[in-house]
């Protein structure tokens, strides 16, 4: 009887995963489905929102003994664009970070104008989307310095990042990361343009000279490589208008969890 | 329940069924919507899961974790020089052969594929973590917000006091019911009209512990959450050790429900199904039939 038992309840499990798969995957291509499984995306932003911008609070930072050794460098290690080359060629003096979009002062900053600022030094966890995590210590400028200087428009309400890594090698740059955050997260204390890993020049395949960091959020929200800085209203004029390179590729805008 | 059992019991003693059955209305609807949205929830939470598992398909002690640190499990494919690849499923320093099944399978395309888990156990069925994430999300939020209604109702109707709660006279019985249960016996008369103390016990594990470890584990892989509560991943001594923890409680789901399901199989598979659809239960009466074969 046992036997039986096991042995039907095997068969209908079987069949029954098999079914609801594939219905699943048949679900999944009515229109209007997808739109509903990301809305789950909005809950979670405004649920992660009622606790984090009523106190604002840090994420953990930890010691020196806590630094991972071996940080995997993940996405473009090394940029292919030619633009790009020519400044890792030229040690990236004549590089400069570009502000512009909805601000008062459009601007550019050269590394030695950015290194001038004062600055920030955290060490931090960072979490990537696939799951693993690892612990470095960043210094860089805060970019609510960069933005007050810039001073946004009152109409700006999301920061764009443009970098120079084309993860698809694309022909036409379609393949170019960018990354966009919101104000809140923006002005976040935490939030800064990092040019130095755990005491040293930021290194090419963590995203040299220049990349993002926002605590709060997964690692893929952290655009390396940064070469301009757009301050919008809306993302529609950016790739395919989702506010990112995988958020275009149907990761969530929102990367807090 | 006991209390519509002797309502309906007293005013209709004559109902029975063919076989002296005795009918008695076991769940009530919204325990029933409850628990098939419940399995509704776990199941696509579950495939979803295994599908964001399979993006980094290692779990580790602590707040890092990466390849090349030591992991606690990994499933992985390992080429060969000559011949197909092996799957690995290693656990602590063990090693076991999986190759079929775990790391390496057949996939969709009839083409060997190096992923952790299979293609008939993921959502999507093909590797896409952004969609298994957009899956696992939007049922999350549905298993919590019906999760909450669930003990909510619980309390208020004191379904859980009532019908769950073991007493002490229920623990001293607590080993012939374990003996009944390895025997595979039925249970009949009154004892068929509420839960057993294993049943019990079990249920406020499952309800009280293993599923909000879930949740509470869930939100400690959150680098917003972990800001907004720094102690949530410190609970489980760091956030790979969260993400450690919720596959363990996971993996107790899974043990849970093939249990349930083959007692649903020994209880009646027919009785069982109809009690948790239209809450009706056929109660087998005392007296063994000698007609009727024990099965």
């Amino acid at each position: 009887m046992t036997n039986l038992i096991t042995r039907r309840a095997t068969l209908l499990g079987i069949a029954g995963s098999g079914l609801m798969l594939s219905g699943c995957e048949k679900i999944s291509q009515i229109p209007g489905f997808q739109g509903m499984l990301e809305s789950a995306e909005h809950l979670s932003r405004g649920g992660q929102r009622l606790v984090l911008t009523s106190s604002r609070p840090l994420a953990r930072e930890y010691q020196r003994s806590d630094i991972t050794r071996n940080f995997k460098a993940n996405g473009t290690v090394r940029p292919q664009t030619v633009e790009y080359q020519r400044l890792m060629m030229t040690e990236f003096n004549d590089w400069q970070l570009k502000i512009d979009g909805l601000v008062q002062n459009p601007m550019e900053f050269t590394l030695p104008q950015l290194k001038a600022l004062p600055s920030r030094t955290q060490i931090t966890r960072h979490d990537c989307v696939e799951g693993w995590s690892a612990i470095g210590q960043w210094k860089g400028v805060p970019l609510s310095t960069i933005l007050m200087t810039a001073r946004l428009k009152p109409e700006a309400r999301y920061i764009v990042f443009h970098c120079a890594d084309d993860l698809e090698n694309s022909p036409d740059g379609r393949g170019l990361y960018y990354e966009s955050i919101d104000l809140v997260d923006a002005f976040h204390p935490q939030t800064i343009m990092a040019y130095e890993m755990n005491g040293q020049t930021l290194p090419v395949p963590h995203g040299a000279p220049l990349r993002l960091r926002v605590e709060r959020q997964l690692g893929y929200k952290m655009a390396k490589y940064v070469m301009r800085i757009e301050a919008v209203d809306n993302f529609s004029g950016l790739g395919l208008g989702r506010g990112g390179f995988w958020e275009d590729r149907g990761y969530e805008w929102y990367a807090g969890i | 329940m006991s209390a519509e059992v002797a309502d309906k019991g007293e005013s209709t003693p004559a109902r029975r069924t063919r076989g002296g059955r005795e009918p008695i209305y076991r769940h009530p609807l919204f325990i029933r919507l409850s628990h098939w949205l419940t399995v509704l929830c776990i199941a696509i939470l579950l495939m979803s899961g295994l599908q964001i598992f399979n993006a980094h398909a290692s779990l580790y002690w602590g707040n890092t974790g990466n390849e090349g640190d030591p992991a606690i499990f990994s499933i992985y494919a390992e080429e060969q020089l000559e011949g197909p690849p092996i799957g690995w499923l290693q656990i602590g320093k063990y090693k076991f052969d999986t190759t079929g099944v775990l790391g390496v399978f057949t996939d969709t395309d009839g083409f060997l594929s190096g992923r952790a888990f299979p293609w008939w156990v993921t959502l999507p069925s093909s590797q896409n973590l952004a969609e298994g994430r957009r899956w696992h999300f939007f049922f999350a939020w549905l298993f919590v917000l019906n999760g909450l209604l669930y003990l909510i109702y619980g309390f208020v109707a004191r379904h859980f006091q009532r019908d769950i709660k073991p007493t002490r006279a229920e623990f001293r019985r607590l080993g012939r019911v374990i003996l009944d249960h390895l025997k595979f016996k039925r249970a009949r008369g009154e004892e068929a009209k509420h839960y057993n103390v294993l049943q019990k016990v079990t249920y406020i594990l499952v309800i009280f512990v293993i599923l909000p470890m879930m949740i509470v584990t869930g939100l400690s892989m959150s680098p917003g959450m972990n800001s907004a509560v720094p102690l949530l991943p410190e609970l489980f001594g760091g956030r790979q050790s969260a993400r450690t923890v919720h596959f363990i409680s996971a993996s107790l789901i899974v043990i849970f429900v093939i249990i349930h399901i083959a007692e649903v199989f020994v209880a009646g598979v027919f009785n069982e199904m109809r009690s948790m659809v239209t809450g009706w239960f056929a109660v087998r009466p005392e007296r063994i039939d000698p007609n009727r074969s024990n099965r």
